[in-house]
């Protein structure tokens, strides 16, 4: 149960398949392009207050999401939009959301933060940083009851697994044995505050041993490391063994939120990492040099998904704002009294 | 006397503080290196090294029980909650400890701490993000509620929570920080540098708390409030031609009892606003305490302008927020009550 680092280099696996290669590319490539998109329309004035984006992660929700069968689950933090694409969430769905318009997925009463969906089993989008983890192992819970073999995917932040209801989390899911992935996506800061400024021991993929979790470092900027270690730990849930600790080592490339002063970190630190480790760069080049693709097949994905994003914006700004009669629903199950 | 922000002044407050007392320590998430979220904290863990002022991992619940325990012992701790909607996983130790080490212990151990907290809305932060929760405060025995509407009272009733023997929840209008936000969201705000309010006092120079605070006299009616809605109050009687008198509470608890039924008797009349939602909100409290103190003189039910009964929606906030024309709605019922 000792938890291992996995340090070695990951192996370009040759007998992977084109197609699925070519599937993780556009599914980050959509993530990537409909994050800038975002940002071009904060800057635009038609989102406004909180938006956290999700450029250079892609690798850690596609793969993990390749792991995934039909019917697992999903419960992330704020910085959700890359989590709900690669569930299949409709993007039109989700940027109407981020514009706070009726056609979003909570009705524009949400925003970005905040979004769920029944049929794609993502559980939220949730603004309190440690808040979705033990909801998540509440969610596994249920699988177990029902004897589903479904496995629920719990994604937190460096920061946030230092929050107390995460301890808490870990012991019940080790003592109840629930099918749950606690996938902590490690990007190095929380908000302006390094790793080192606020936790004891950096190797988080070890948090859960004192709880008899097994845990494991991955290279969260290479899609099929990540697929393979999410692969690994789901075999482990399904199998009712309990829970399985996944640290994914990645990188955000923009500011915590919109407005990031930014002086907690160099731009030589983000310019390096985006040359060096790009995710997206990377499948990009496992492809051509694989020859699994051409230049012009990765042209025809890159407008494919420019198209796909535009319409989400268009939708996104057609779409009217909800009437302020919607503001009262969806409190109590029955209409909640009107006192103003 | 220089003329400071919002935010300059809630520092200027801690690096008063922590230079004549070296009890005085500073700490929360995103407080030490990077100066606070919000930047009240800039410069101080440079000026003051990293055992006064430091940054804490994200654990509410750990900052405030921390601190509590390290006023029990003589300390002085200021800590700031990033948001004051991240402060529920602090809420226990606030209440069941914080609150309660003085009478718990006969008074053989207190605990004179303060916990600054961004409150309020105006800025598209949604549910998680604009709450205004100073009902859970004044709720609890044991803990004193203020909240400052001006950069010269943030640093002077600062000042005075951090010498306050008990702990203080220090509210802060995250919407005021850097101008003087009166409601009018389509205007452009008003830089606190043009605004009397921004002249503080150099220095150590205390606000005690428990003093409201007029800011404009009227005949008409009285209007209670504080934080951000004093000045969409003032917007709101400028809008309607009413003479209103507007209070700025600025501590709830202690409240300025004299001072409200001074104004109600002079007027017979009384909106009470605030951000936060209506019902059990602090506005029901101050009503209680009104038509108590001063039933026989009132021409008219009092009334309350308030955030509706909903959570904090993410669209549609300024139908949401009380703005000047829903108080200037109530004072007109008011008048012809
Ligand atoms: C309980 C709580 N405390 C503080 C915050 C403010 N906050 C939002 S995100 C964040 C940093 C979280 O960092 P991390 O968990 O590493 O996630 P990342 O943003 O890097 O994805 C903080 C402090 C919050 N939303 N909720
Ligand atoms: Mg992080």
């Amino acid at each position: 149960m000792a938890a291992r680092k996995n340090t070695k280099k990951p192996n370009i696996k040759p007998n992977i398949a084109a197609d699925e290669l070519k599937k993780y590319y556009r599914e980050m490539l959509l993530i990537r392009r409909f994050e800038e998109k975002a940002g071009q329309l904060y800057g635009m004035g038609l989102i406004g207050g909180f938006c956290h984006l999700y450029i250079g992660q892609e690798a850690v929700v596609v793969g993990l999401e390749a792991a995934a069968e039909e019917g697992d689950k999903r419960i992330t933090s704020y910085r959700d939009h890359g989590h709900m694409l690669a569930s299949g969430m409709d993007p039109n769905g989700v940027m109407a959301e981020l514009t706070g318009r009726e056609g979003g997925y909570s009705k524009g009463k949400g925003g970005s933060m905040h979004m769920f969906s029944r049929e794609k089993h993502f559980y939220g989008g949730h603004g309190i940083v440690g808040a979705q983890v033990p909801i998540g192992a509440g969610l596994a819970f249920a699988d177990r009851y029902k004897e589903n073999g479904r496995v629920t995917f719990t994604y937190f932040g460096d920061g946030a697994s230092n929050q107390g209801q995460v301890f808490e989390t870990f012991n019940m899911a080790s003592l109840w044995q629930l099918p749950v992935v606690f996938v902590i996506e490690n990007n190095q800061y929380a908000m302006g505050t390094s790793q080192s400024r606020s936790t004891s021991t950096p190797e988080l993929y070890t948090r859960g041993k004192p709880f008899g979790i097994p845990g494991e470092q991955v290279d969260g900027m290479d899609v099929l490391a990540v697929k393979e270690a999410g692969e690994k730990a789901v075999a482990h849930c399904r199998s009712g063994k309990g829970p399985y600790v996944l640290e994914i080592m990645t990188y955000r490339y923009r500011g915590h939120s919109m407005s990031d002063p930014a002086k907690y970190r160099t731009r030589e630190e983000v310019q390096k990492i985006r040359e060096e480790r790009d995710p997206i760069e990377h499948v990009r080049t496992l492809l051509l040099e694989g020859k699994h693709a051409s230049e012009e097949d990765l042209k025809a994905i890159d407008k494919e998904i420019k198209q796909v994003v535009n319409d989400a914006a268009e939708f996104s700004k057609d779409s009217p704002e909800p009437a302020l009669e919607e503001l009262w629903t969806d409190i109590y199950a029955e209409a909640a009294p009107q006192n103003a | 006397m220089a003329r400071m922000t919002m935010v300059e002044a809630i520092r200027d407050a801690h690096d008063v503080a922590m230079a004549r007392d070296d009890r005085v320590i500073v700490f929360g998430e995103d407080v030490g290196y990077f100066g606070g979220v919000f930047r009240c904290t800039a410069g101080l863990q440079k000026k003051y090294g990293k055992s006064r002022c430091f940054d804490t991992p994200i654990s509410e619940s750990g900052i405030v029980g921390t601190a509590i325990g390290m006023a029990a012992y003589g300390l002085r701790p200021c800590v700031e909650m990033q948001f004051a909607d991240y402060m529920y996983p602090a809420y226990d130790q606030i209440v069941s400890e914080a609150a309660r080490l003085r009478y718990r212990s006969a008074g053989e151990f207190t605990c004179p701490i303060v916990v600054r907290m961004p409150t309020g809305g105006g800025i598209f932060g949604g549910q998680t993000h604009s709450q205004s929760p100073e009902a859970l405060f004044t709720h609890v025995a044991g803990l004193k509620t203020v909240v400052p509407s001006n950069p010269r009272d943030a640093k002077g009733l600062l000042l005075a929570a951090i010498d306050d023997p008990d702990p203080v929840i220090f509210l802060e209008p995250k919407r005021l920080y850097n101008g003087q936000f009166d409601g009018h969201y389509d205007k452009p705000i008003v830089s606190w540098k043009k605004s009397e309010l921004s002249e503080v006092d150099e220095g150590y120079a205390p606000i005690p708390l428990g003093r409201a605070k007029l800011r404009r006299e009227g005949r008409d009616v009285t209007i209670l409030a504080y934080g951000t809605m004093v000045h969409v109050a003032l917007a709101a009687v400028a809008d309607s031609g009413i003479d209103g008198e507007v209070i700025d509470l600025r501590t709830l608890m202690p409240l300025d009892i004299d001072m409200i039924t001074a104004s109600v008797r002079k007027t017979g009349r009384c909106v009470v606003v605030h951000e936060a939602t209506l019902t059990s909100g602090f506005g029901a409290e101050l009503v209680a305490l009104v038509q108590q103190e001063c039933f026989w003189h009132l021409e008219a039910p009092v009334a309350r302008v308030a955030g509706w009964d909903t959570p904090y929606p993410h669209a549609q906030e300024w139908h949401y927020f009380p703005g000047p024309p829903r108080i200037a709605k109530a004072l007109q019922a008011v008048m012809e009550a």
